[in-house]
């Protein structure tokens, strides 16, 4: 009941708001967070609870739902789901946090749908029924929607547009994936009629079936990665949304991208993943050096920083379609981290634009001098991001390299480049805020340095990027069988020898 | 020993951290913490190499045990350790020694700074990943501590961030730098898919199983790495610009131990680089190059720490001559006395730019507290300060007995002996740059009559603070030389480090006949007289007009006076294009991919348009998308129970 009790938390949340005057900001304010945080703790209890070294899903919840379909109410974790779960209720409160006083429109509205959204992100990392995820799927969509739309900056209207288009026909064509998987399975299985995830991978699906299916689930998934070409959404429903809802974006939407095809392409459907193997690593090394080359010429803070997720996330794809142990565990690694480092990076944006309604890099300048402890948070996140030893990018974005070197090197040499690049656009962007003078002297007065919230949502953030890179076992450990579990499927088609 | 080695980085960690958390508290006090934590590690360092001494001639580490799981996975194992031995020893002594001095003479230089306790705080941080990169027994821990030497000095140079051109200096180092990551951590990922691990001890052990080929295409990219830390061409650049840090910080950062982690990093991976002779040659070729290159720039500057920094690449160049024509213990002989003579030339121009500084600013006056050509005569203000910068000036001279004396010679002559004799015409060549540039800026500085208006500048000498550690250095300078390093080839120091590299080394190096050492040492000696010689009817008698030379010379002037146009070449070679390509990609963001996503984003509402009529929003349009979804499932599970029921 764990599982149940976690993703379905949230909405306990929304039936005690319902209830609420919408004038009565704070006690909306204060009963979201509460929720959220005893959510956050029920996953670190699942996290200490989880058993590292044993292999498959635990804390299973298996009851038949439609029976007469087959489709089952089927939860589950493994290493890979559990991590993602504990980044996304730690996000979550976090995100209420960085916007509690930035939003003052609706707050009701605004509470719902973030519980909301954390109840769908929840389940679609638990979700271990094709048809149950595909719902999680969607729940996630519309509180994102509703949230850039109407919390959202001047231009959300075209930014929603193109985030809802993007996303909803890699979701339709899912849709079409998944029921052409429950028919092929029902007639390769005599008629045994399922989505359940694990029995879904004990038949052989013929190539030329996976392929198309492949390509189906890669519309879905690679949109919300989002993998280049198709990742020009990304910016502007960045720029647009309110900052909560970048720090969610950045920090979880994209991994149900990363996750989707780690849980479902590579494991069912073996040999398209192999036969697709060199186009998804082509993309990704595009995406990591593409990302990397157009942050270095954005000129608003944030447009910069989502540019930087399409690099990073490429480096994650990069590792997925490596199939090594090192590409996997470093591509896993890598979503948990850009969660911690990019969501932290938005927040930063958040914090001085909360105070002087600016993100134009040209207006900035010298605000270590006013902030000086925000300086040193924003420096740690900013060189996390880089990729400095010690702490959390570095490991993860290693190990990809790594595996990919071992695949690849053309690739890795072209994806190395942007270790280079993007020491180059962050150490830019950081120097432009923070260094040298202010160019915009009347901000001057806005500019009070970090208040007690606000440390108290950078801290966590702040411990774990350290924790990350001084001792990533911590977080490898929970990999292990996961990836050995996943590379066992994918290699069972393709024969590749595991290192 | 080994139960205790770990003091040695926790000290200075711990110091960091106390400082970093409670430094607005403590005020001046960190400043003790530092030098407390430094000073612990320095005696920790001296146990260690009595340790080491104690030893003898063991060959491999002494100790190589791992302490500290850091990542595992699949086969991927990486555990930090410590690989002690008489290399490692001396690079102990090196760091912590001048970095307590520094300590020390930082309290008196930044004494009026408000970020005072910043500063006590990045500096132990950096003596602690400094001493992790000496003591790592792996590459990735290596690369750990070099990244994190590579931080400190990001945060120093920018340390007074409120000027540009600290920040834009601090920017420079870490981006040229990580140009040197490149190639440092392809290297290492090879490493391991070739060999397995990254422990050195496996790795050397294994070195002469590998095509050689590849073993030089990995060597290569170590190197790489190698010219970004150590400033080597063509990745020097940012080394100059790094002076904009407090002086301080380019005594110990970028003079004395960070920058000749290249050095030190080539010489521990010599187990490979023995076995590939290409890349020694290149080795040879960037130090010498760039030896003569820097030093050449080093002659007509007038910022008196960028002639010293200058200096240092191009003697960061000797050393890498010396790895290159394989004689590596005089290569690290020469980083040892180095250390002492180039650590104290700084803290001596730190001391000079201090007492002047104040002075301008007290008169008034608006020149450059930094520019040679507004100083003079200030030995008498400040004698302790002209006498210890005269003994380094005759040091990295090479004039007998001082300590640059015995190391360049073994280089030199190490040159020689293997046969590299275009390599020892450029090192002789450069030696003569040297000591020109070097009594060039002695002169100018300390000697002749003030240019500065003496009634109204009154220049002090230092406070004790930085005194002391100049004299300390100072005699450094004067005995570090013939004390482990006379006789030459056959001093302690060699004998020392002998179990480190003999064994890599294999056959014994060629004797040098008694004669031909006489003749190559008073080769040397003459060449660097003559180049002091040059200097003085130059900037002493005034005898030769240096206006005079630099007027017959317009062009080399000009080009050594804007160092080759490196950095203009650079911007428009590979700077400028690279922003060009990015806004490009940026255009074809917008314009091409957007485009097409807007035209299908537009013949989809078209489409809709019919559709759109049943509902009011887009959310709604939404919602009916999810029921018309639904509807096809359930059609369709219905159509299939037809089928396979």
């Amino acid at each position: 009941m764990l599982l149940s009790l976690i993703v379905f938390l949230p909405l306990v949340g929304v039936a005690l708001l319902l209830p609420m005057r919408p004038e009565n900001k704070s006690l909306l304010r204060v009963t979201t967070l509460v929720v959220m945080l005893a959510d956050c703790l029920l996953s670190i209890y699942l996290l200490l609870a989880f058993n590292q070294s044993a292999s498959g899903y635990q804390f299973e919840e298996n009851i038949p739902w439609l029976g007469s379909l087959g489709l089952r109410y089927h939860l589950g974790v493994d290493g890979l789901s559990v991590l993602l779960l504990f980044l996304t209720t730690l996000l979550s409160w976090i995100a209420i946090l960085s916007t509690w006083r930035a939003v003052q429109l609706r707050v009701k509205e605004y509470m719902i749908a973030f519980l909301l959204l954390e109840l769908g992100m929840l389940g679609v990392f638990v979700a271990l029924d094709l048809f149950l995820f595909y719902v999680f799927w969607e729940i996630v969509l519309v509180p994102m929607y509703v949230i850039i739309g109407v919390w959202g900056g001047p231009r959300k209207i075209y930014a929603t547009i193109k985030f809802f288009l993007f996303t909803f026909i890699g979701s339709l064509l899912m849709l079409v994936a998944i029921l052409a998987l429950y028919f092929e399975h029902a007639g390769l299985a005599n008629g045994v009629r399922t989505l359940d995830v694990t029995q879904l991978g004990n038949v052989h699906y013929p190539l030329a079936f996976q392929i198309p299916v492949f390509l189906a689930f890669f519309a879905a998934f690679a949109v919300k990665v989002p993998l280049w070409p198709l990742h020009t959404w990304l910016p502007d429903a960045h720029v647009e949304a309110p900052t909560a809802g970048s720090v969610i974006l950045a920090g979880i939407l994209l991994k149900l991208g990363g996750y989707g095809f780690l849980r479902f392409s590579v494991p069912l459907l073996p040999e398209a993943t192999h036969y697709f193997g060199p186009l998804m690593l082509t993309l990704a090394t595009i995406a990591v050096v593409y990302g990397a080359l157009v942050s270095l010429v954005q000129k608003d803070w944030k447009k910069l920083v989502a540019y930087s997720s399409v690099s990073h996330m490429g480096f994650v794809i990069l590792g997925i379609f490596v199939l090594n142990p090192q590409g996997l565990e470093g591509a896993i690694l890598e979503m948990f981290n850009h969660g911690l480092l990019t969501g932290a990076l938005f927040l930063c944006v958040g914090i001085v634009y909360e105070r002087v309604h600016d993100r134009e890099l040209a207006h900035l300048g010298g605000i270590a001098r006013y902030m000086p402890v925000y300086a040193a948070f924003f420096m740690v996140f900013m060189l996390g991001s880089v990729g400095l030893p010690g702490l959390a990018g570095f490991v993860g974005e290693f190990l990809v390299l790594l595996g990919t070197f071992g695949v690849s090197s053309l690739a890795g040499w072209i994806s190395m480049t942007a270790i280079i690049l993007a020491a180059g656009y962050l150490l830019w962007m950081y120097a432009r805020v923070m260094f040298v003078k202010l160019n915009t002297e009347h901000y001057a007065a806005e500019l009070v340095d970090l208040r007690a919230h606000e440390v108290a949502y950078l801290l966590p953030l702040l411990a774990l990027v350290i924790w990350v890179g001084v001792y990533p076992d911590t977080w490898l450990n929970f990999l292990h069988p996961a990836v050995s579990h996943i590379i066992a499927q994918a290699s069972a088609a393709g024969g590749l020898a595991a290192r | 020993m080994q139960s205790l080695i770990w003091i040695i980085p926790v000290a200075p960690m711990a110091a960091a951290i106390i400082n970093g958390v409670l430094g607005k508290k403590l005020g001046k006090a960190t400043g003790a913490v530092g030098i407390l934590a430094v000073a612990i590690s320095f005696v920790m360092a001296l146990y260690v190499l009595a340790g080491v001494m104690a030893a003898g001639n063991h060959e491999g580490p002494l100790a190589d045990g791992p302490f500290y799981q850091w990542i595992v996975s699949g086969a991927f194992n990486v555990q930090l350790g410590y690989y002690i031995d008489p290399l490692a020893a001396v690079m102990l002594i090196v760091v912590t020694s001048v970095s307590l001095l520094v300590h020390i003479y930082s309290v008196g230089y930044m004494a009026n700074d408000g970020s005072f306790w910043r500063f006590f705080c990045y500096l132990p941080l950096f003596t602690f990943a400094m001493l992790m990169l000496v003591l790592a027994n792996n590459f990735l821990q290596l690369f750990l501590g070099w990244e994190g030497v590579g931080l400190c000095s990001y945060l120093l140079i920018g340390f007074w961030y409120n000027r540009k051109s600290a920040s834009d200096a601090a920017m420079k180092a870490f981006i040229v730098n990580r140009v040197g990551d490149f190639g440092f951590t392809i290297g290492i990922i090879l490493i391991w898919l070739t060999f397995g691990s990254l422990s050195f001890t496996t790795v050397f052990d294994k070195a002469s199983t590998v095509e050689v080929g590849f073993l030089t295409m990995i060597t290569l990219l170590l190197f790489v790495g190698a010219c970004g830390k150590s400033a080597q061409i063509p990745l020097y650049t940012w080394l100059p610009d790094a002076m904009e840090g407090p002086t301080p910080v380019s005594a110990l950062i970028h003079a004395a131990t960070m920058v000749t982690a290249g050095v030190y990093m080539v010489a521990r991976m010599y187990p490979l680089f023995i076995h590939t002779p290409v890349t020694l040659s290149v080795v040879a070729w960037v130090g010498g190059i760039t030896a003569i290159f820097a030093a050449s720039i080093g002659l007509v500057q007038n910022d008196i720490k960028r002639i010293l920094a200058y200096s240092t690449v191009s003697q960061l160049g000797y050393m890498f001559l010396a790895l290159g024509v394989v004689v590596p213990v005089s290569g690290i002989f020469h980083l040892f006395t180095h250390a002492f003579f180039k650590g104290l030339l700084f803290l001596g121009a730190g001391s000079v730019i201090h007492s002047v500084e104040h002075a301008f600013e007290h008169a008034g006056v608006h020149d450059d507290p930094q520019n040679i050509q507004n100083m003079g005569g200030l030995r008498r203000y400040m004698p302790w300060t002209a006498g210890t910068f005269l003994i380094a000036c005759l040091a990295i001279s090479g004039i007998f007995p001082f300590a640059g004396f015995w190391s360049k010679d073994e280089i030199l002559t190490g040159a020689f002996v293997n046969g590299q004799y275009a390599l020892y015409a450029i090192g002789l060549v450069t030696a003569m740059m040297t000591a020109f540039y070097m009594f060039r800026e002695y002169f100018l500085v300390f000697e002749g009559t003030p240019r500065f208006d003496t009634h109204h500048v009154h220049p002090h000498e230092s406070p004790w603070w930085m005194v002391g550690p100049l004299a300390v250095l100072a005699l450094l300078s004067l005995v570090a030389g013939f004390a482990v390093g006379a006789p030459p080839e056959h001093g302690l120091f060699r004998n020392f480090l002998d179990p480190v590299f003999a064994p890599v080394l294999g056959a014994e190096h060629p004797e040098t006949a008694f004669v031909e050492t006489l003749i190559l040492i008073g080769a040397s000696l003459l060449i660097a007289v003559i180049g002091i010689y040059i200097a003085m009817m130059m900037y002493l008698r005034r005898a030769w007009s240096p206006q005079a030379v630099s007027a017959r010379f317009p062009r080399l002037y000009d080009l050594l006076y804007h160092k080759w146009y490196l950095d203009e070449i650079y911007d428009a070679a590979i700077v400028q294009p690279t922003l060009a390509f990015a806004r490009f990609l940026w255009g074809f963001d917008s314009g091409v991919i957007d485009g097409m996503v807007n035209g299908v984003g537009a013949l989809i509402r078209w489409l809709g348009q019919g559709l759109r009529r049943l509902q009011t929003g887009s959310v709604g349009n939404y919602a009916l998308g999810m029921s018309l979804g639904l509807l096809v499932i359930l059609g369709s599970l219905l159509l299939s129970g037809t089928f396979h029921g």
